[in-house]
């Protein structure tokens, strides 16, 4: 029964996904506040634990609006593209080196495939939702999507002639074999995927087509109740891929950081950086622990000591898969390493929205098409050179790729100053 | 096994009403929409018959098509925008400038 | 395994015949072109039953993802509420859709006559697959096809290049 394991996976994802980006949104709101000095929803449940649970029960709840002249098939049909694709592409991410769905050959080409279909969600809901801000921000949305996809596939690729592979389990093997992480070899790929793929998720600062201030709320104005929250969904679970992917291809995957080093705890058979997850956990739970005397409210206490537990919990798992045979220690510790570069990943996404201005729209497409694309090709060009480097010269893996990531730089810096309008230049030398 | 007549009568299907729709639909873009289901079909084809002899010629092929529908579809929607813009029609039988 | 294919193949093909049916037949465009994506994406499917993976991507990422969402950008960008009221079929539908048959029976014909039971039999897939297909399909197209990819590349080429100055706006 070959079936019995991808069912199950798929089971798990598809229930784990909607609560884990429910709880992406409260990280969100503690996030953006507590980098606004201010404390983020703590009204429902204890610190706001329930706040995701809440607004779920108020989605469901709502009525279900549809606009009078809006095309009900295509109403009814744009949130089940835009969901249904954006849970498609989990059957290809490879979570941990035995935990993935399938195992294909040409699994990081399905994501983007598949990713690239969501685009359809989109502007289908723009057009069936008959109002003109809808169609705007959908098309806005769509052309942004499509430039910045060709932008982050190029950067994916100069990866890809390392890695050798398209599948997900060999490119973190071919990172592990070359004993460094592509994000660390290749930082000017990282950079252009990084960017890429928050314009991919229409994340701030590329978040015109549906921010709050400027059409309503684009092709989602129309949207109310659980049709909405599809749409939600599909965002945050598109977020969650692309962090999937990121961390695949530059941060290593499931490896461990410094798996190289192999200094062991004196006296037993356990390296420190194994033991690193369950310390880690450990002193999570401790800090809870302190926390909870100083809970004005007593049901608040009573959450914190049943966060340590969890914790605590948490940890014993990681700390008895150091005693269990090697294959169940990899997965175990790889899927906690994998979470952990993903949540880092998507913390990085919520740090640069809070921190930068929006773009307009016509700064978007002329930093995708005119800097972006053109720095990719650029970086691919350096990356071939570097492999050839490799095999006809023999130089290592690190030393290879720094005329790459020089010749990029310098690229760069070329591009991003004939960037700067003429009118800018002369406004501040009259003044 | 599925039988590779199963697969050409399919590709026959698709290339049939793609000619229909060509044949007797007004609208010009989808009469583009059409050609393009020909060409899917066309594409059937090959791949059928590229896995028959378990050669990849069939699959090459089939990539230069796709290619060729993209850069048709790209001009041939460029050419109707243009023409709307000037005449505010896409029906077929309204194109009809160059009739004495 | 043989059934699953068997169920799977149907299955496309009554998907992909189903829609290709729809979409010459919507009066809404915006449907057509629903209809059509559904099925380029039957297509795709049948293409990875053949077990041709590289093209089941490029179907989905070119076609669907590439030339469709062209296709419904323009559908958007022209106002079609006029033409959606209008007589959606020419007048000489009947003429057409007579020839279009005939044509196919001419293929079904050729088609029936060849065939003769075990000759065009596919071989089955145990023993044929090969999980290097985009690898040998990167081969070809790099060693014994290279002119050809040029030669597309530079028609890409002259196609973005016709596609801006048709889209253009003239400065009068």
């Amino acid at each position: 029964m070959p079936f019995v394991l991808p069912v199950l996976y798929a089971v798990v994802i598809v229930a784990v996904l909607p609560l884990l980006a429910g709880y992406i949104v409260l990280m969100e709101r503690k996030v953006m506040a507590d980098m606004q000095a201010r404390l983020g929803p703590m009204r429902v449940g204890p610190h706001g634990l329930l706040q995701p649970i809440a607004d779920a029960v108020k989605l469901l709840l709502k009525e279900d609006i549809i606009p009078d002249k809006a095309d009900r098939l295509m109403f009814w049909f744009a949130p089940l593209v835009s969901v249904t694709m954006a849970l498609l592409a989990y059957s290809a991410l490879a979570i941990g080196p035995a935990f993935q769905i399938a195992d294909l050959n040409i699994g990081l080409l399905f994501i983007l495939a598949i990713s690239s279909l969501g685009i359809y969600g989109i502007v289908l809901g723009g057009w069936a939702s008959n109002s003109h801000y809808s169609l705007l921000g959908a098309l806005r949305s769509a052309a942004q999507l499509v430039s910045y996809e060709t932008a982050a596939g190029l950067g994916l690729i100069s990866v890809l002639l390392l890695a050798g592979s398209l599948s997900m389990k060999d490119i973190v093997q071919a990172q592990s074999d070359q004993g460094v992480w592509f994000g660390f070899s290749v930082p000017f790929g990282f950079f252009i995927y990084l960017v890429g793929s928050i314009a991919e998720t229409n994340r701030a600062p590329f978040d015109l087509p549906e921010a709050e201030s400027e059409l309503v709320a684009g092709y989602m104005t129309e949207y109310s109740g659980f049709r909405w929250s599809l749409y939600f969904l599909a965002e945050y679970a598109n977020m969650v891929i692309v962090a999937g992917i990121a961390t695949t291809l530059f941060l290593g995957g499931w490896l461990r950081p410094g798996a190289r080093y192999h200094e062991h705890i004196p006296g037993t058979g356990i390296e420190w950086l194994d033991a690193l997850p369950a310390l880690l956990t450990l002193g999570v739970a401790l800090y809870s622990l302190k926390l909870a005397p100083k809970q004005p409210v007593k049901i608040q206490k009573i959450v914190m000591v049943l966060v340590a537990v969890l914790c605590l919990g948490v940890a014993g798992v990681l700390a008895g898969a150091l005693l269990a045979p090697p294959a169940v220690m990899q997965g175990i510790h790889g899927a906690f390493w994998f979470m952990a570069k993903v949540f880092a990943y998507i913390y990085a996404f919520l740090w640069i929205r809070f921190t930068f201005p929006r773009y307009r729209f016509d700064q978007l497409m002329r930093l995708g098409w005119r800097f972006l694309i053109p720095l990719a090709l650029v970086n691919v060009i350096g990356v071939g050179v570097a492999i050839v480097l490799r095999q006809q010269f023999a130089w290592g893996p690190i030393v290879s790729l720094i005329p790459t990531t020089l010749a990029t730089l310098g690229v760069a810096m070329l591009l991003a100053k004939d960037d700067v309008p003429v009118s800018e230049a002369q406004m501040a030398d009259g003044e | 096994m599925i039988p590779v007549d199963y697969y050409l009568f399919l590709s026959l299907a698709l290339f049939t009403i793609g000619v229909i729709g060509v044949l007797t639909r007004r609208n010009v873009i989808i009469m583009l929409m059409s050609i393009e289901l020909i060409l899917n079909a066309v594409n059937i084809n090959l791949m059928v018959f590229s896995r028959l002899w378990g050669t990849v010629d069939g699959q090459v092929f089939a990539i230069f098509i796709i290619t060729d529908a993209a850069a048709e579809a790209a001009v041939g929607l460029g050419i109707i925008l243009a023409f709307f813009h000037n005449r505010e029609t896409v029906l077929a039988d309204e194109m009809d400038i160059m009739k004495w | 395994m043989q059934t699953l294919n068997q169920a799977l193949f149907i299955f496309f093909a009554a998907l992909a015949v189903a829609s290709a049916i729809l979409m010459v037949t919507r009066r809404n465009i915006v449907h057509g072109a629903v209809f059509l994506i559904t099925t380029l994406l039957s297509t795709a499917g049948i293409f990875l039953l053949l077990q041709a993976e590289f093209l089941f991507i490029v179907q989905i990422i070119l076609y669907v993802g590439g030339i469709m969402v062209l296709f419904v950008f323009v559908i958007m960008l022209v106002n079609l509420d006029v033409s959606m009221r209008q007589v959606q079929f020419n007048r000489q539908w009947f003429v057409a859709g007579a020839l279009a048959l005939v044509l196919a029976a001419q293929f079904l014909f050729a088609v029936w006559t060849v065939r003769k039971p075990g000759v065009l039999r596919l071989p089955a897939i145990a023993t044929e697959i090969s999980p290097k297909n985009t690898e040998a399909v990167a081969d070809a197209l790099f060693s014994h096809y290279m002119l050809p990819f040029e030669i597309a590349s530079i028609l890409l080429l002259v196609a973005m290049i016709g596609a801006v100055v048709m889209a253009k706006r003239r400065v009068e």
